[in-house]
């Protein structure tokens, strides 16, 4: 109750918080212009609850909240893990949502009121989705997934009714998904990743990351649990590529089992490792010279150590466009070569201390930044509180040059959590804002935190949604799984709440034209793993959001600022000639602007954006 | 009534098969609790044991002047298994098992040695010996004792985990399932991890 005043209270403050769910559609008030997040943050202490948890919202607008359907809810246990929803998908106005028991598809064609258009009942763990015009690819990992969907499980050991792998549905009639085919793994499929050939257009790609236990042999052939070099065919150190011919999915199969961590040995990790080397080696010395002295033999060299590095990856991120993706490999972060997709070939990796588990990765869309999460603890446990490190459980980034990753930051939550909240870094996309890398991303019980990364070495967090606990005496599994842009609208999939629609608010952080040329950009389908390369329709909203930037950079005087944009507005009222003309006059005018800023380089972003408009 | 009209709902509009119900009324079914084997019940009460070992071993890398990547790793190993042990607790508590206290088995490690267990302790375990000599070490000698008996450790968690999936019908709960998982894929990366450490930190012959 305490909580609950506190939070409405703030909002005399001009704070916009969302207190009860009635909140949920109302007009928009006047946009929050302040640069300092709000104090004390109204996501400390959020009252505890299912559907009526209390909520903080900072330059976000929850546009909707849709509970799960009555197949995939059972109101009297709050947080089955039979009922959790994971990750999702989107193709047109529809939202595929993975759920342990199968996956539910939702009509997200009017964002304020989402409805489910149909749900299929498949159980086999996570469910992680994936859609491809016609095609969904689903997970199958545990030993309880049955080739027939039943939900009774398998008691058995080995069984050849075990389904672990990928599931292939026709999705051509939306109302009726149909399973072509499983294609079965050694390991089961954890997560799976769509690699698109540019060179092929008969097949897509589909990489497997399977992290639990290997099937025996007799259950299906050629899995091994033996070590490499015990047997060449091990299902350990290596993921799986899955052929689809787009003609005959139903064909689909394995192509290849690349070895991508072969040779792997320690990667540069950055901060404790030259001091430890040196300490280490201080202590050779030393413990060498004692020896000597003693008249003792030199101590031995270490007994040569079996192969190490990853034995399989949690999740890959391709990025096709660029013909890289970022494989989060237990231990390491790997960068990829896709342009054979069928035969990936690890280019660099990086291992740091602080990460405990690489779970997944980013592209910023120039292709010169990734960012790595750590799912420390696997998901299921509270790992923001105030006593856990800010670098644990974390995001790394990285800048990406010449196939070299280095290290510049960590991004975490950056508000305690309770210990009844499960919380770590998890899955995101790219808000699509020309000229920054801004994303939002999912927390867990945390909540989703929308932040600006485009300094690398300054992470920075500008909006958030955060409900409190669904339980305020013991942990109960929850929160979101991935939060997503796509067409306009963050989507959120809530492991136990259902799909949350919310749209951006202009802020001091991010313009309304910059929302405005965000939501230019269309996607006809999306799997965040499988990242889309974002292109901008020349536009003058687009070249409005960069001169919206130089102002907030301070990159160009305020006299000049007033007359790019006055010379703007005239010459979107023009046409032809005399459009071009005027737009190219200004970009001469901007080009001696670029020489006198602290941004020339944004500078030089408008001007593109000018010529562009101008060309069309 | 409302979960009659829930499994007629679920069959008109994506039935895999004839007989498949709503998997909200088979959760309604068994008031939240899935069945389970003794093999699952036998695995969380040993891995508690087997956390509380290594939450007591990466409790004295501060103490013990550990180096700073092996502090580091400690201090993720304390809270992780921490965590987890809370989790078994709790999941042997909600179905009435007895739950071990995990302070238990400090008693041989704790000036008792010559109570030695080894038929008790869980794959993997360090022997009081092994623990005593872990606790006199200091400095980098902490370090190699800390990452090989860990290593050690974690491997038999891995042997656990094996037998767990090796046994009739485990496993097919799901919190169970997804546990398992994930105290193998942590501990595998730990493992590798710790070799590449133990690899950095061993002496080497230094000519003179």
């Amino acid at each position: 109750m305490k909580s609950g005043l506190l939070i409405c209270a703030s909002l005399s403050l001009g704070v916009a918080v969302g207190c009860t769910p009635s909140n949920v559609g109302t007009a928009p008030s006047p946009a929050n212009m302040s640069t300092s997040p709000p104090t004390p943050d109204p996501r400390l202490n959020l009252r505890a609850g299912w559907f009526d948890a209390g909520e903080a919202i900072w330059n976000l607008r929850l546009v909707s909240q849709t509970k799960p359907s009555a197949n995939f809810m059972n109101p009297t246990t709050p947080g089955d893990p039979r009922l959790w929803n994971s990750d999702i998908a989107m193709t047109g106005p529809y939202v595929f949502q993975g759920n342990w028991s199968g996956y539910q598809v939702w009509d997200i064609s009017n964002p304020a009121k989402p409805t489910l258009r149909s749900e299929y009942i498949c159980p086999g763990s996570q469910s992680d989705p994936t859609v491809y015009r016609n095609l969904l690819f689903v997970s199958s990992e545990a030993t309880n997934a049955r080739v027939d969907c039943g939900m009774q499980g398998i008691s058995d050991t080995v069984s050849k009714e075990r389904a672990r792998g990928i599931r292939i549905f026709d999705i051509a009639d939306i109302g009726h998904p149909k399973l072509l085919t499983t294609v079965q793994t050694c390991r089961g499929s954890h997560t799976n990743t769509l690699v698109t050939d540019p060179n092929d257009s008969a097949n897509v790609y589909i990489y497997v990351s399977g992290r639990a236990t290997i099937r025996s042999p007799s259950e299906m052939a050629g899995c091994s649990s033996a070590l490499p070099e015990q047997d060449p065919n091990s299902a350990h150190f290596r993921i799986e590529v899955i052929q689809v011919p787009l003609a005959h999915p139903e064909q689909a199969k394995i192509v290849s089992s690349p070895r991508i961590f072969e040779n792997l040995t320690a990667p540069a990790k950055h901060a404790e490792i030259a001091a430890d080397s040196l300490a280490a080696a201080a202590a050779r010395k030393k413990a060498a010279a004692e020896s000597l002295a003693a008249g003792r033999p030199v101590p031995a060299p270490p007994p040569p150590q079996p192969p190490g590095g990853p034995t399989q990856c949690h999740d890959i991120t391709a990025y096709p466009a660029i013909g890289l993706a970022g494989g989060a490999c237990a231990g390491y972060g790997l960068l990829l070569d896709i342009k054979n997709p069928a035969n990936p070939v690890r280019i660099a990796a990086a291992a740091d201390s602080n990460m405990s588990f690489w779970h997944s990765a980013t592209f910023n869309n120039n292709g010169t930044k990734i960012l790595f999460s750590d799912e420390w603890g696997g998901g299921t446990q509270p790992r923001c509180r105030s006593t856990d490190k800010p670098e644990w459980g974390a995001d790394a980034i990285f800048t990406l040059e010449n196939n070299v990753m280095t290290f510049r930051s960590y991004y975490k939550l950056p508000v305690a959590q309770k210990s009844v909240e499960n919380c770590v870094a998890h899955n995101g996309t790219l808000i699509p804002i020309p000229g920054r890398d801004i994303m939002t991303q999912a927390w867990y019980q945390g909540g989703l935190s929308v932040f600006d990364w485009t300094d690398p070495a300054h992470p920075k967090e500008i909006a958030y949604f955060d409900r409190g606990p669904m339980d305020s005496t013991k942990m109960i599994t929850g929160g979101y799984w991935s939060t997503y842009w796509y067409n306009g609208y963050i989507v959120g999939s809530e492991i136990d709440r259902g799909i949350d629609i919310f749209e951006l608010r202009p802020s001091a952080f991010i313009s309304q034209n910059e929302i405005d040329a965000a939501k230019l950009v269309h996607f006809d389908y999306l799997n965040a793993q499988d990242q889309p390369k974002i292109v901008w329709p020349p536009s003058f909203i687009v070249a409005r959001a960069y001169v919206d930037q130089l102002a907030r950079g301070n990159a160009v005087s305020r006299e000049r600022l007033t007359a790019i944009t006055n010379e703007l507005n005239r010459a979107e009222k023009l046409s032809g000639t005399a459009r071009h003309d005027a737009l190219m006059q200004l970009t001469s005018q901007l080009e001696s602007d670029a020489r006198a800023s602290n941004d020339p380089a944004r500078v030089g972003l408008l001007v593109d954006e000018l010529k562009e408009i101008a060309s069309h | 009534m409302r979960f009659l009209l829930a499994v007629a709902v679920a069959c008109v509009s994506a039935c895999s098969s004839a007989t498949q119900q709503s998997p909200a009324a088979r959760v309604q079914a068994d008031a939240g609790v899935q069945a389970f084997t003794p093999a699952d019940a036998t695995f969380m009460q040993g891995m508690i044991h087997h956390h509380a070992q290594a939450v007591i071993m990466a409790g004295w890398a501060p103490t013990h002047g550990a180096g700073e990547s092996v502090k580091t790793l400690a201090g993720r190993i304390d809270v992780g298994q921490r965590d987890e042990i809370a989790f078994m607790l709790r999941w042997l508590r909600e179905r009435h098992l007895p739950a071990p206290d995990p302070l238990d088995h400090q008693m041989p490690m704790q000036g008792m040695s010559g109570m030695s267990m080894p038929d008790t302790l869980m794959p993997g375990m360090l022997t009081p010996q092994q623990m005593e000599q872990l606790d006199a070490a200091r400095g980098v000698e902490f370090d190699r004792l800390f990452l090989t008996g860990m290593i050690q450790h974690h491997q038999g968690a891995l042997t656990m985990v094996d037998k767990l999936f090796s046994s009739q019908g485990a496993g097919q709960e799901e919190y169970v399932f997804r546990f398992a998982s994930d105290v193998s894929t942590d501990q595998t990366t730990e493992i590798d991890r710790m070799r590449l450490m133990l690899g950095a930190l061993s002496p080497k012959p230094d000519r003179p």
